[in-house]
């Protein structure tokens, strides 16, 4: 009944304003999806991505990781052997999808105005796309260091594929890498610059390492982890300068605390911002992104917005919360194309998240709270990692972190999203696994 | 020239010549073939990459890796013990796996 609503909604309005339907601002996972569940959900309206970057919309997640490995001239194996890192972005969609799927991609320009009034997008290439359903899916940017010295060549951001193709090319020379801030990114990249054969010094202001994210401990055990694998992390410590070389490029990196460490290569991965500033112009609420309901809606019924720019009330988070994950970007899109289309729920769904770095696979499943209480189970030793760290709310299960354990992972995402009670007694006796437990749980009761 | 073909729960076929060696998932996007959706962009953390390999190449294929073997428990779309494989996982060309026949299944999400 919804889409039907909608349907009819846009071909009278397109009698009038010429192309009307939905329009979505940003290219990136949360847009592509939006496009694509709108489609799958049945919408048959005029669908419009507007994207600032050039070609095809890729993701993100690889630029930091397989992309930085190694690459043989003919874009095959990389130098560890691992199979199939090839040179080229990894699309979210392919070129056909676009015209199967009748959705309109405009790449290279950004949307400069909104006019609320008149339901209409202007571009800066002076194009005006009029709407009945506006969504914004701009995405965050990385937060500049206002470091003296910062804008000397060889110091990067990693967000985009233009970033990482420089960052990637410029391992193949680099010998002394300085990363400011040990958050994923700064992480990953360090990693990977490690296996690239550099030097990698890793400095952080704050006591230990992912700390927004992850339980102390944890934030603890990587710390060891990631000095084990041969990264000198400077905690406690943060970036006071950048020098350069005669060359003019940056040469040396002064810390907080004095020390200067030699860098012919800089990654600064110390947060993103929102993208939020074209929706305030808008008149909409921005608070650390743009304000949405629960049903991802704003102050303007007609406007939405997912993905790393939205600010929603998160019921795992216990308040309003931004989430920077694929996660949340394709879950909001899909439920985003939902309401659109007329269905009237509230968005929910359980956040997790994965990162990379090196030998170390991180999962996590929900958020996890400074004052968890926590359980250690399996493997810890640094050497062969295989653990699960997991979180406990009033004695219950609230939120699991592990390290090379995707069953764990899997199982804790089924268990919390299921609202499936785990006690900490439980987790606590010989023998105990997510897994089992999840089985368990679920086993239909045995016929006596 | 290597080839995967992807035959899709409808009947369709496609098939895609490769000029490099590239996994089964990561074709498939590039190819725009329907079907594989690749969200955690070839990490073994997603399992929307799953695919069925025909029979007659199942003993080219290199061994199960753990992450694999647990993700594919968890599968959209029902597991096969014999078939079921991660797409992001397989290389096709370059690694004596020159062609393979894959069937894309209903559901990935
Ligand atoms: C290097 C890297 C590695 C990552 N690794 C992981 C990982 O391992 N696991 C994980 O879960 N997440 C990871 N993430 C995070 C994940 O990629 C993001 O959360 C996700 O991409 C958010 O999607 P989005 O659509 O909200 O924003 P984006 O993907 O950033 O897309 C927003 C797009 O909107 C465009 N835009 C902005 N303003 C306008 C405008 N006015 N007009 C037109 N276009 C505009 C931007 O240019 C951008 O392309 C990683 C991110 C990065 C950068
Ligand atoms: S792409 Fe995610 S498991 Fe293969």
């Amino acid at each position: 009944m919804g889409a039907q609503q909608t349907q009819n909604q846009s071909s009278s309005a397109a009698a009038d304003q010429g192309t009307r339907g939905v329009v979505i601002i940003g290219g990136g996972q949360a847009g592509l999806q939006a496009a694509a569940s709108l489609r799958s959900e049945g919408f048959t309206g005029q669908v419009t991505i507007v994207a600032e970057e050039p070609g095809l919309p890729y993701q993100r997640p690889p630029l930091s990781k397989d992309y930085l490995k190694a690459r043989l001239t003919d874009g095959s194996d990389g130098a560890d052997g691992s199979a199939g890192t090839s040179a080229s972005p990894l699309p979210l969609r392919g070129e056909a999808f676009f015209a199967e799927q009748d959705i309109e991609l405009r790449t290279g320009t950004v949307a400069t105005s909104v006019d609320r009034q008149a339901k209409t997008v202007t571009l800066a290439d002076g194009t005006v796309l009029g709407y009945d359903s506006l969504v914004f899916a701009t995405g965050a940017r990385n937060r500049e260091l206002p470091t003296p010295g910062i804008d000397l060549p060889g110091i990067h951001g990693l967000r985009t594929l233009a970033d990482a193709e420089q960052l990637g090319a410029a391992l193949d020379t680099a010998k002394n890498v300085v990363v400011v801030g040990a958050g994923f990114i700064g992480l990953e990249f360090a990693t990977a610059a490690l296996a690239r054969g550099c030097q990698v010094t890793v400095l952080e202001f704050a006591p230990r390492p992912m700390g927004r994210a992850l339980t102390p401990l944890l934030g603890d055990w990587f710390a060891g982890a990631h000095r084990d694998l041969g990264i000198d992390l400077r905690l406690n410590e943060g970036i006071a300068s950048f020098e350069a070389g005669d060359d003019g490029r940056v040469a040396l990196a002064v810390s907080t605390t004095g020390d200067r460490y030699p860098a012919d290569l800089v990654v600064a991965g110390v947060g993103v911002q929102p993208n939020d500033q074209l929706a305030a112009a808008t008149g909409l609420e921005t608070a650390n992104g743009i304000v949405v309901d629960a049903r991802l809606r704003t102050v303007d019924p007609d406007i939405y917005a997912i993905g790393d720019c939205a600010a929603f009330p998160c019921v795992h988070a216990g308040g309003p919360f931004r989430l920077e994950s694929v996660q949340n970007a394709t879950d909001q899109a899909r439920h985003v194309a939902k309401v659109i289309l007329g269905a009237d729920e509230t968005y929910e769904d359980l956040p997790w998240f994965w990162s990379t770095q090196g030998p170390f696979r991180l999962q996590m499943a929900n958020i996890v709270r400074a004052d968890d209480e926590t359980v250690v189970v399996g493997d810890a030793d640094p050497a062969h990692p295989k653990f699960s760290v997991l979180c406990f709310r009033d004695g219950i299960l609230a939120a699991v972190e592990s390290v090379n354990m995707p069953s764990d992972h899997l199982s804790a995402r089924k268990i919390l999203a299921a609202g499936l009670e785990i006690t900490r007694e439980e987790a606590l006796s010989a023998g105990f696994s997510l897994r089992a437990a999840y089985k368990e749980r679920t086993q239909p009761a045995a016929v006596v | 020239m290597p080839t995967i073909t992807y035959h899709q729960p409808g009947g369709d076929t496609q098939v895609i010549e490769l000029e490099k060696p590239d996994r089964i998932m990561q074709a498939a996007l590039k190819n725009s073939v329907p079907g594989i959706v690749g969200e955690c962009g070839g990490q073994a953390m997603c399992a929307t990459c799953h695919v069925y390999v025909r029979e007659e190449y199942l003993d080219a294929l290199p061994e199960i890796g753990d992450d694999e073997e647990e993700m594919l428990e968890v599968t959209a779309s029902e597991r096969d013990e014999r078939r079921s494989r991660l797409g992001c996982q397989i290389e096709v060309g370059g690694s004596g796996l020159e062609a393979i026949e894959v069937d894309v299944p209903e559901e990935q999400v």
